[in-house]
């Protein structure tokens, strides 16, 4: 499999007053195209700090990120928020979908940033909803609907740009077993589908579905474990 | 991001705020009908003095004894001393300049007026038959004094209406005698109702001829000159040549004042329209406030949202479509509110007029658009500072609290 992501070297340092922290420390990591990883570890190892800069939600301090061969480590804030509609999903433990907007609505949102027409724009929201199930509750807002429901309004909102890359930050941390085991099986379907999934996870049970195990410990990959 | 887009979420956020939305738009609406309503009055205040210039004569000159420079006070019996009376030989004179059409010379006095066992005190001008025309007077019934030689003081007179009323009721007073003064006059004629003028009641004074009014007066001077041009290109002409007359009669001393009605009325147009804009001015300053509303409930509005402003850059907003996006809802607010106080504005303005018929309460079209214009303006700008926040709120921090 090709590398779609490549960190060389990648170390991210906060200042927390006079102290600095460093939360990763010298990363190396290659995942890729289409591969399924999960990523583990105990709070606090660098997990969520690993997938924001993976999701060019922050940058290293030093080292290097290329994704799909391209070195986006120091590209300008544009070209960033360019780099993240177009090939970067994203889905949250707490689902963050926009209260005021319908599910519909939610999924719109990222096709409205990327400036696509209305009639294309509807079209794509039908499917997407379609596809997870939720046709019938495309007027619904957020509020209205059930923990597993807005998981899925949130993954289809991930996909409604063909993103490469989709990256899940505890995606069940916030719902029962069984909707938890449903919102899985919709990721493991579109990494079939050819998605890379890289999922961020305390959950033995969503870690062991996933063919590659990457465990972090204090800023460190301590064991990567995949096909 | 399409700008249609933008204004939708705009506009969706606004909507789940009504309560906030309506009670900063409401600053802005209170704002922006100050500007309205008192542009309003001032315009009105202008309009109605305008006027009532315009209504005492066109082209008209008038000419004062004395002179505002050499006393440093306003000429004429304002000022107190005069160097030298005008006299009816000057108006005589001033009469036959060229470009001259009419000249009223005029003396203005009180006088007690009684008709049979009615009598009260009246304001007595003395002038000629040109007064009539001169300061757009109308008659009622009868004639207009006579014309003739100025220094003939027939002891006949013309009663403003009011003063017909109170002396004579429905009778006609038309070929009657009444005793204005020391002298019984004829009464030839009277003046339509016209009302007040400049704080003058024409309908409440007696015209005599103006020799009558000097005996009466027992004075050989004159109050004013009015000069009626041959059109308003002749005015300045006609201005230069009263005064240079005036200084060769009077001994080569500019002892006179020769004012033009145009720079009258360009004078108190420049100072009630500065009035207009000072007193916008000072209603502006409520939109400025409303606008430091804006900002300070934009920035609760940035804090509240962090999360929500960290899920758009993850979904691919740039730091210019989150300014964007404040920055619209600022717009629509100042809009909102801008137009609400349009309406209550022009509301202001309509009820306004009805308690003040005489006068038109309509706001300048400028203060319309500048008023709108301002609100749009003070939204933005002070919207500026929490969409810059917003715009540089840090995507992975505000997405990892709950």
């Amino acid at each position: 499999m090709a590398g779609m992501i490549l960190l060389e070297d990648v170390s991210r340092v906060f200042q927390v007053g006079e102290t600095r922290v460093r939360a990763l420390d010298r990363v190396n990591l290659e995942i890729g195209a289409g591969e399924f990883a999960a990523i583990m570890g105990p709070s606090g190892s660098g997990k969520s700090t690993l997938l924001n800069i993976l999701g060019l939600l922050d940058r290293p301090s030093e080292g290097r990120y290329l994704l799909d061969g391209h070195d986006v480590t120091a590209l300008d804030e544009g070209e960033t928020a360019r780099q993240r509609r177009e090939r970067i999903g994203f889905v949250f433990q707490f689902f963050h979908l926009v209260p005021r907007l319908t599910a519909a609505g939610n999924v719109e949102l990222p096709m409205m940033l990327a400036g696509l027409p209305v009639a294309r724009r509807r079209e794509q929201v039908a499917r997407l909803l379609a596809e997870v199930g939720l046709s019938e509750r495309a007027d619904h807002l957020p509020g209205q609907l059930s923990g597993g429901q807005l998981q899925r309004v949130a993954i289809a909102r991930a996909m409604c740009m063909g993103p490469g890359l989709l990256l899940a930050d505890e995606p069940t941390g916030n719902l029962d077993r069984a909707t938890g085991r449903e919102v899985m099986a919709l990721l493991r379907k579109l990494n079939d589908q050819g998605t890379t999934l890289v999922v961020i996870t305390h959950d033995p049970e969503v870690g062991a579905q996933a063919p590659r195990r990457i465990v972090m410990e204090d800023g460190h990959i301590v064991s990567d474990q995949g096909p | 991001m399409r700008s249609r887009d933008a204004l939708s979420l705009a506009w969706n956020t606004l909507a789940h705020q009504g309560r906030r939305t309506a009670l900063i738009a409401l600053a802005m609406a209170i704002g922006v009908a100050a500007v309205v309503v008192l542009t309003a009055l001032g315009e009105g205040a202008r309009r109605y003095v305008l006027d009532q210039f315009a209504g005492l004569g066109s082209n008209l000159v008038i000419v004062l004894p004395g002179r505002a420079e050499t006393t440093g006070a306003a000429p004429g019996v304002l000022s107190g001393q005069t160097t030298r009376d005008l006299t009816l030989d000057d108006a005589l004179a001033v009469s036959r300049l060229p470009g001259v059409a009419r000249v009223a010379p005029l003396n203005v006095g009180s006088v007690q007026v009684s008709a049979g066992k009615l009598s009260r005190e009246v304001v007595l001008l003395g002038s000629s038959d040109a007064l009539l025309p001169v300061r757009n007077m109308r008659l009622g019934q009868g004639r207009f004094l006579p014309a003739g030689p100025l220094d003939r003081a027939d002891p006949v007179c013309v009663l403003g209406d009011q003063l017909r009323r109170e002396l004579f009721g429905n009778a006609s007073p038309l070929g009657q005698w009444v005793r204005i003064g020391d002298r019984r006059m004829r009464v030839i004629g009277t003046l339509a109702p016209q009302g007040q003028q400049m704080g003058f009641n024409t309908d409440e004074t007696v015209v005599v001829p103006v020799a009558t009014a000097q005996q009466l007066f027992n004075t050989p001077s004159l109050f004013r000159i009015l000069v009626e041009a041959r059109g308003r290109s002749a005015v300045d002409g006609v201005k230069a040549r009263i005064r240079d007359l005036l200084k060769a009669r009077h001994d080569g001393e500019e002892d006179v004042t020769v004012i033009t009605q145009d720079a009258v009325l360009a004078t108190f147009d420049r100072i009630l329209t500065a009035l207009t804009l000072a007193v916008a001015g000072i209603a502006a300053i409520s939109l400025a406030v409303a606008g430091v509303l804006i900002m300070n409930v934009m920035l609760v509005s940035v804090s509240q949202r962090r999360a929500e402003i960290g899920l758009l850059k993850a979904l691919g907003a740039a730091a210019g479509h989150i300014r964007i996006l404040f920055l619209t809802e600022a717009a629509l607010i100042a809009l909102l509110g801008g137009l609400a106080g349009l309406v209550l504005g022009l509301g202001a303005s309509l009820a306004l007029g009805q308690f003040y018929p005489d006068l038109d309460f309509t706001p300048p079209l400028w203060a319309v658009g500048v008023s709108l214009a301002t609100a749009l303006v003070f939204g933005l700008l002070f919207a500026w500072l929490p969409a810059r926040r917003a715009a540089a709120v840090d995507p992975a921090l505000s997405l990892s609290r709950r």
